[in-house]
């Protein structure tokens, strides 16, 4: 008699991928587990060690190297590890090492396959890692999108399929009644090839036997006279060249090059799920932000400039689909709003001719810390060589600003309210005047003075003499820590935009008691947070623009104490994300994207996560108002 | 050997056939089977065996697939409705076979594998009475004792007046407590084959922590 082991089996049955295998799977697997215990700082295996088992920790922490020696990832209990090792090559590539006494369930080789067979979202679970592992160990393959995007990214139609009974006219009005350019074909599965076989409608059980295109119906069919009549199974005569949805589009290119053919099905296993075309691909990469950045710079004009703002738009939701995280969303988003700013420039230049004395172009906020969103308007300003002369001089500067004002705003970066941009002649001034607006803003600071102008703290040069901007980025860094009243004042502005009191599943709670339907993520979020962050980021001189490294500057300091440092980041990421999420939720319903969300639209797990993340800014808050008290007026 | 020369029962015969390891073997290359059982009460002559669960294991692995628990039914019928089995119901217990016709399948699994208790006074004495009562003859095997094990490194004297001085009760040597001095998980408790497992990854922390896999036989068994 075989007892059943509920303490094994429960516990796995809480965690992801075997939370949803079935009580049979889940018993089966139980009983075929093996154990193993670790002590703290011991090797669990090493690098080149085969791999005959999936890893799942019962209790205790382990650590993943990579062969240089550096931390990969950090696992604890109910996380699994090897299943890539498994899936490739059953080497280890990743040496694990215990960090605290540790359990171990060994899951072998023969169930771990098994268990892929008989559940497919366990299948999927420890599949779709691969591609995302692969992304993280070769730091240079990462910038290659095409080797880590799946297939299934691109394959979104459910293919058409007929029977091969069917006959070529039925097969070319489905394939006219679907837009489609080419189907797929079905035949019953003869007993010798079951391997191939899906199931399909109630029952049934089918395999793909072929594929018929556009191409095929002319060449094969018009051009050789066959009648209408003609059964589809007559035009095929060997199973087509496929490809496994989770493959990357590269190798989907790649077959496609290698064989000489335009249209490639895509498998789930052996289920058909689309149809991948040659101009899915070319369009992908036509997506990518590098080639729209390469392509900003080959634009001949203004109007060509902002016909791109679409494909800036279909390069943000790709990203963000692609779970790319909110760093690397607002920095890919700066550099194609640089590109558009100096391409302007370019274009400007051209027109008007070398500038009189030389300039740089700066960018401040959102572009200037590398954390644009798609919702962004632009705020820029000139810093001018001091032996400009404004009687001679300055014509040239204003037009120079107001092309490029106006071309951003056809591009989609709309015109700042503040005015906060270089057609402004205020912030068209030689690098001696600003360097004399900065320490007219930290030496005598008051909260009224500083609060329009705190956006001048994010500054980068864009396009010029990039050595102003330093020099500018110097003075502040080297000043403002020395500046109480200037870090109280800056303080006190940071607590202007608060995190709601509560947020629940229809409605946001404020402090008064009023409740909203919608709630503002920039205002009451992600702003506020930059704002404390910068507070801190001057009182440690730092020189750093973007809030994330800002936050690792900090950190390095005792400013902040344990590990709230972290949990900013945290809170910071997780707001963006949401607010870039529902961006592309509004550009993918044809809304124009904002800031706002309505609490209804939340899930769950978002807003737990939401309730986490406004309770870190509401407690970074009142560190700020305590840690930089405005300091008595008596001396 | 003179011991297999002796008996006159066949599945006795073959367990007494296969090698037990030595004294000298390293714990690491010992075979091991964790055992565990419930019982009807503390004395082997009054009480009797209710469930026994086995799990074959080495310093490396425990291996669930291999594990055996039975349900036996005691000689006497249980007159005390009032004794509760923590996962056996009375009517399992009713239609459980006699010990007699497990005990085959038990000592094939003995055969060649360092039995591993927690708490040995258990084990051995009610396997040893109630293979004496059907076979006609008893069986004495070596055993490792977790417990024993544990009350070495915490019950010194030296120790153990260090804690007394120090005003400290004795630590616990329980099964539960011993775990949770490795990190290892709690489990339910009297389940004869979860706590055979319990067992068995207890000993692999208890070798790991204190000993080596090179370690002889004869200094952990008893």
């Amino acid at each position: 008699m075989q007892a059943e082991l509920l303490e094994v089996r429960q516990h796995m049955a809480q965690y992801p991928p075997f939370e949803q295998l079935s009580d049979d799977l889940l018993d089966e697997l139980a009983g075929q587990v093996e154990v193993g215990y670790f002590q703290a700082e011991t090797d669990i295996y090493r690098h080149g060690d085969a791999v005959e088992y999936l890893h799942y920790i019962r209790s205790g922490a382990i650590d993943l190297y990579r062969r240089n020696g550096d931390l990969y990832n950090r696992l604890s209990e109910g996380d699994i590890f090897g299943q890539f090792d498994l899936l490739r090559d059953q080497r280890v590539r990743f040496p694990a090492r215990a960090i605290e006494d540790t359990l171990i369930y060994f899951i072998p080789h023969a169930v771990f396959q098994h268990l892929c067979e008989a559940d497919d979202s366990f299948a999927d679970f420890v599949e779709v890692e691969r591609p995302r592992l692969e992304a993280t160990v070769d730091q240079q393959r990462k910038g290659h999108e095409m080797l880590v995007t799946k297939v299934r990214k691109l394959a979104s139609r459910a293919p058409v399929m007929v029977e091969s009974e069917a006959t070529v006219q039925e097969a070319a009005q489905r394939m006219g009644g679907h837009n489609a350019s080419s189907v797929l074909v079905l035949a019953a599965p003869q007993a010798s090839d079951d391997a191939h076989a899906f199931s399909y409608g109630e029952g049934q059980r089918r395999r793909m036997v072929g594929i018929l295109t556009d191409h095929d119906l002319r060449n094969r069919v018009l051009a050789e006279g066959l009648p209408a009549s003609t059964q589809v199974g007559q035009l095929i005569n060997e199973r087509p060249i496929t490809i496994q949805s989770d493959e990357s589009v590269y190798e989907a290119m790649l077959r496609m090059l290698r064989n000489n053919i335009h249209h490639l099905p895509v498998l789930h296993r052996r289920r058909p799920i689309g149809v991948l075309h040659l101009s899915d691909i070319v369009r992908y990469e036509t997506n990518s932000s590098l080639y729209l950045v390469d392509n900003i710079f080959r634009q001949p004009n203004v109007e060509s400039l902002a016909a791109m703002k679409s494909d800036v738009r279909a390069a943000f939701v790709r990203m963000v689909t692609e779970d790319d995280n909110s760093q690397m969303v607002g920095s890919s988003l700066s550099s194609i709003g640089r590109a558009f700013t100096r391409r302007l420039l370019e274009l400007a230049e051209e027109e008007l001719g070398p500038p009189p004395v030389p300039y740089c172009f700066m960018a401040l906020g959102s572009m200037a810390r590398n954390e644009q969103s798609i919702v962004t308007d632009q705020d820029n300003a000139l810093v001018l060589d001091d032996r400009f002369d404004p009687q001679q001089h300055d014509a040239y500067f204003l037009a120079l600003a107001q092309r490029v004002s106006d071309g951003l705003a056809a591009c989609g970066y709309s015109y700042c309210k503040g005015d906060i941009m270089a057609t402004n002649p205020r912030w068209r001034q030689p690098l001696k005047v600003w360097q004399q607006y900065f320490r007219d803003w930290i030496d005598d600071p008051s909260a009224e003075r500083l609060l329009h102008s705190s956006i001048f703290f994010d500054l980068d040069s864009v396009y010029g003499e990039e050595v102003f901007a330093e020099r500018l980025q110097d003075l502040v860094a080297e000043r403002a820590s020395q500046r109480p009243r200037f870090l109280a004042a800056m303080a006190r502005n940071a607590l202007n935009r608060t995190p709601p009191l509560g947020f629940f599943r229809t409605f946001v709670m404020e402090k008064d008691g009023e409740q909203n339907n919608t709630i503002n993520l920039k205002r009451r979020g992600t702003a506020p947070l930059v704002d404390l962050i910068r507070v801190h980021a001057l009182a440690c001189g730092s020189r750093a623009q973007n809030s994330f490294e800002r936050l690792e500057e900090i950190n390095k300091t005792r400013l902040l104490a344990g590990h709230s440092g972290e949990r900013i980041r945290y809170a910071l990421e997780f707001i963006a994300m949401v607010r870039i999420r529902h961006q592309v939720i509004d550009i993918q319903e044809e809304r124009e994207p904002d800031n706002n969300i309505e609490p209804e639209n939340v899930s769950d797990n978002e807003r737990h996560n939401l309730k986490d993340a406004f309770q870190v800014l509401s407690n970074a808050q009142k560190f700020l108002r305590f840690r930089y008290p405005m300091p008595s007026n008596k001396r | 050997m003179a011991r297999r020369e002796q008996t006159r029962d066949t599945a006795l015969e073959r367990y007494f056939d296969v090698a037990m390891p030595g004294p000298e073997t390293p714990i690491g290359d010992v075979p091991m089977l964790a055992m565990d059982m419930e019982t009807t009460g503390l004395d082997e002559q009054r009480h009797a065996i209710v469930s026994i669960g086995v799990v074959p294991f080495d310093l490396r692995r425990i291996r669930l697939a291999e594990r055996r628990y039975w349900i036996v039914r005691p000689p006497r019928p249980l007159n005390e409705r009032s004794i509760t089995f923590h996962h056996i119901t009375h009517s399992e217990i009713e239609q459980a076979p006699d010990l007699d016709d497990v005990l085959d399948e038990l000592l094939a699994v003995m055969a060649g594998r360092i039995v591993v208790v927690h708490y040995r006074h258990i084990e051995r004495t009610f396997l040893d009475a109630a293979v004496k009562a059907r076979r006609g003859e008893g069986i004495h095997f070596p055993v490792i004792d977790t417990m024993s094990l544990e009350a070495r490194l915490h019950r010194q004297p030296l120790w153990a007046r260090f804690r007394r001085w120090l005003g400290r009760p004795p630590a616990s040597i329980r099964l539960p407590d011993s775990r949770t001095r490795y990190g290892l998980p709690p489990y339910q408790a009297h389940h004869a084959l979860i706590d055979a497992l319990a067992t068995a990854e207890l000993l692999q922390a208890q070798i790991a922590h204190h000993y080596r896999p090179e370690t002889p036989l004869s200094e952990v068994w008893n």
